[in-house]
Order: C-alpha cells, then structure tokens, then sequence
C-alpha cells in the first residue's frame, strides 16, 4: 500500500453519437433558430495574410463506406505560423475550423490558409501541417492525426514528428494532394491498407 | 515548456469495441503514434461571450414558441470544469444535445416512434466561469431504442462537448443519470473498462441546488487534461 494521488482523472469519452450535428452544427442539421449560426464555418473573418487554400476530403470507414455522420475539426497556426491568440497572430484569421460534412456525400470542406511552420519542443522547425480532430458514431473517443504538405517535401523530410515514424511507408496517409492551384485533397482512412496515421499526444 | 499529461489510455475506452457494433468497421487497427504535445496541441480556440445567446443555456425555452415551453420533468445540470489536477478550467466552451422527454432526438435521421415536442430543439451551450463552474436548464431526456443488438436501449443521457485551453484538452462525452437501472445494460457505456470510469459518468441528484416547485438539479464534474508544472526542465526550449 502506499499514498494515494489525489489526481483527478480525465473524464472517459463516450461517441458522438449519430446526431453530434444537433449539438455542434444545428443549423446544417436542420434545427433552425436556435444560434444565428454554425460555430467554425469561417476561419477567415476579414483579409487574410498568406496564402489562401481549399481542403477537401472524405472520411472512410473500413469497407471504404465514406461516413457521412463524422464532424471534423481543424486547428491550424496563421500563414506565418502563428497560432491565433498568440501575440502577432493574424487577427483576421480563427485557426480553428468545423466541418459536418456534405450531407449527401460527407465530404468535408475548409476555406483556410496554407500555415507557415511552428517550432518543436526542442526548438527544431516542424513542417506545415493542420491538425485534424474526427468524431462520429462508433468512434468511441476522438481520433487526432495531422495533414501535412504533399509539396512540403524538403520540410517532410526533417520534421521531427514525420521522420520518427517507424512504418515509414505509411507516411503519405498524412499527406494533402495539391489538386489544382490552391486546392489540396486529404482524405482519412479509419480503417484497412490506406488506414491514416491517428496519433496519441 | 510544459506539456500536457498524457492521456490514460486503459482508462479511456478502446477504439474496437465489438459489442458496441458501429466501431467495428470505425476503429483503427494500427497503434496510435504517440509525441508529447507540441504547440499544435497545447494551444486552441478562444471563444468569447459574444457568440452567446440569452437563451442559450436554457432548452427548456430555447426552441419554444413564445410563453411556451418544453415537456418533460424540469431540471438544472450544474458543475465544474476541472483539469486532472483539479485546478478550475475557466472560459471552456461546452456545448450539450439530447433528446426529448420521449427519447425522440429531432433531426431527420431519427426514427423512433416516439413524438416530437414542437417546443423542444435539444441543444444548448455556454461558457464555464473563472471557478470553472456552469449550469444550464433542460428537461431530462427519455431513454430511447437504437439498432445495436436486437434489444439495446440507451440510458437516458445527455451529450457534451467540451474545448478547454487547449487542443489537447479536447472532449467528447456522456452524462448520465444516478439510478438508472438502463445504465449496466448498456453496450456504450459497456466500452469502459473500469466500473469508476462509468461512475464519473453519472450525475448526482443534487436537493441543495433544487428549485422548489421549479426544477430538480443534477451535479456533473468535467475533468479534462491537465498541463504538467514542473520546476526541472532538462531540455533547451525552443519556444
Ligand atoms: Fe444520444
């Protein structure tokens, strides 16, 4: 026996549910009048600096089924790699974006900009990257991975994150594709041989 | 810089839970790559009493016609928001959502038999204050049916969704009710391993916050992530 820790412990996480939309985005699911709006819609309030950029994406379970009752949330520093909130930060731009997804088709979308690169804990630059939260029916507690550059490549390769990665192989499952100017696709595999990297930080 | 705790991961549920059968096919298979946190994870929105509105934090009126209200027995939810070391949360963003008094949820997926309340939306939010405390009315949600097994009802409970200071701190979770008898039988509730993580689920009835002839109060705590304060760092910051 020995001296018990007065700790408390993190509350346990229980799904979403299928009707997170209810609570988190009412207006997408149809539940008019309660808030003017939807909370994360637009990250950008104003003018932004940097370099303006449209994610897109799909979200699959394990029979390539794309969900179509996830939320997606981002969180991202400014173009110059400034975290919102933080001084300098740009002050026309959130950082933090929420998603339910296409109704039809569950494809998410953010209007966003390209983030410029924030420091490691041991003062190393990590490359460009957003990162990514994603809750649905039968995700018991929400999954955490980042979307990093496909054109990051020189940035890629040293990031301190990235580079510790044993199966490197799977590496290219945190990578956005540029698909047209401006325009990059990430999509999240929860399940089977494209199964993205989720992370424990 | 100091980082946040990590996360106990036997405590928190499995991703792959066969009896709960959605997360079958949802559930990761390759183990989870873990970094302390980073800034990316230690910093997170801010949000400010503006996007709030008068009615937020009341259900029971929120959706109601005007000198209406919704059905169902009248309750407050009250508590704190608190980090693991026990220290207030202050400013956190907690968003709620339930069903009715029948255990309908309104949205259009929904198909349960049981009938809407033409005054009764089902979300609600707010902010905690500086001692981490919150409160918000609403009516107690019924339990309802959901396809599972061929028999599965859940417990009566209320979802919330919580952003404290940090991305880190991020979460998604359940209140339920002290002495339901649905809460055992449950195959969500069943995805926590430790019988102390359901109990930290389940509100407290709560007679000294009663309103007399009003409302009857619940206590719900929130316990999110805590940052680790340490006098020894052995390492060069490089922020
Ligand atoms: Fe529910």
């Amino acid at each position: 026996m020995a001296q018990k820790l007065t700790h408390l412990r993190e509350s346990p996480s229980q799904t979403a549910g299928p009707y997170v939309h209810i609570g988190c985005t009412p207006n997408f699911a149809e539940l008019n009048g309660v808030y003017p709006q939807d909370l994360g819609n637009v990250m950008k309030t104003g003018v932004v600096q940097g370099r303006e950029i449209t994610v897109t994406g799909t979200v699959f379970d394990g029979t390539g089924t794309p969900l179509r009752d996830a939320m997606i949330e981002i969180w991202q520093a400014d173009a110059a790699g400034v975290y919102p909130g933080q001084a300098g930060c740009d002050p026309n731009f959130t950082g933090w974006g929420r998603s339910a997804g296409d109704m039809e088709t569950g494809e998410f979308r953010f209007e966003t900009v390209k983030p410029g690169q924030v420091g490691f804990r041991d003062g190393r630059m990590q490359a460009p990257h957003v990162t990514f939260w994603i809750v649905a029916r039968g995700i018991n507690i929400g999954l955490h991975t980042r979307m990093y550059f496909e054109d990051e490549a020189k940035a890629n390769a040293i990031d301190p994150i990235l580079s510790r990665i044993e199966h490197q192989v799977r590496v290219p499952t945190l990578l956005a594709k540029a698909q047209s100017d401006g325009h990059y696709r990430f999509d999240i595999h929860l399940q089977g041989p494209q199964e993205t990297i989720f992370f424990d930080s | 810089m100091t980082g946040y705790v990590a996360r106990d991961r036997r405590w928190q549920p499995d991703a792959l839970t066969p009896a709960y059968k959605s997360s079958l096919k949802r559930s990761p298979q390759a183990a989870l790559i873990s970094f302390p946190t980073t800034i990316s994870e230690e910093t997170g929105p801010v949000f400010g009493h503006d996007i709030l509105g008068p009615l937020d934090a009341d259900l029971i009126h929120n959706f109601a016609a005007d000198g209406a209200s919704a059905i169902g027995p009248r309750i407050i939810v009250h508590g704190r928001v608190l980090d693991e070391f026990g220290r207030p949360v202050p400013n956190a963003l907690v968003e709620v959502w339930q069903a009715n008094a029948g255990g309908r949820y309104r949205h259009r997926k929904e198909s349960y038999l049981a009938p809407l309340d033409p005054n009764f939306g089902g979300c609600g939010r707010f902010l905690t204050g500086e001692d981490g405390s919150y409160e918000f009315r609403t009516i107690q949600p019924g339990p309802y049916p959901w396809p599972n097994g061929p028999n599965d009802w859940r417990p009566a409970h209320i979802h919330f969704s919580v952003f404290g200071a940090a991305f880190a701190q991020r979460l998604i979770t359940q209140m339920y009710f002290e002495g339901d008898p649905m809460i055992p039988l449950c195959p969500i509730v069943g995805v926590l391993n430790a019988k102390e993580a359901v109990e930290a689920l389940v509100a407290s009835l709560d007679m000294t916050r009663t309103v007399p002839m009003d409302a009857r109060a619940y206590k719900f705590d929130i316990v999110l992530r805590g940052r680790r304060q340490t006098a020894f760092e052995n390492r060069p910051e490089g922020m």
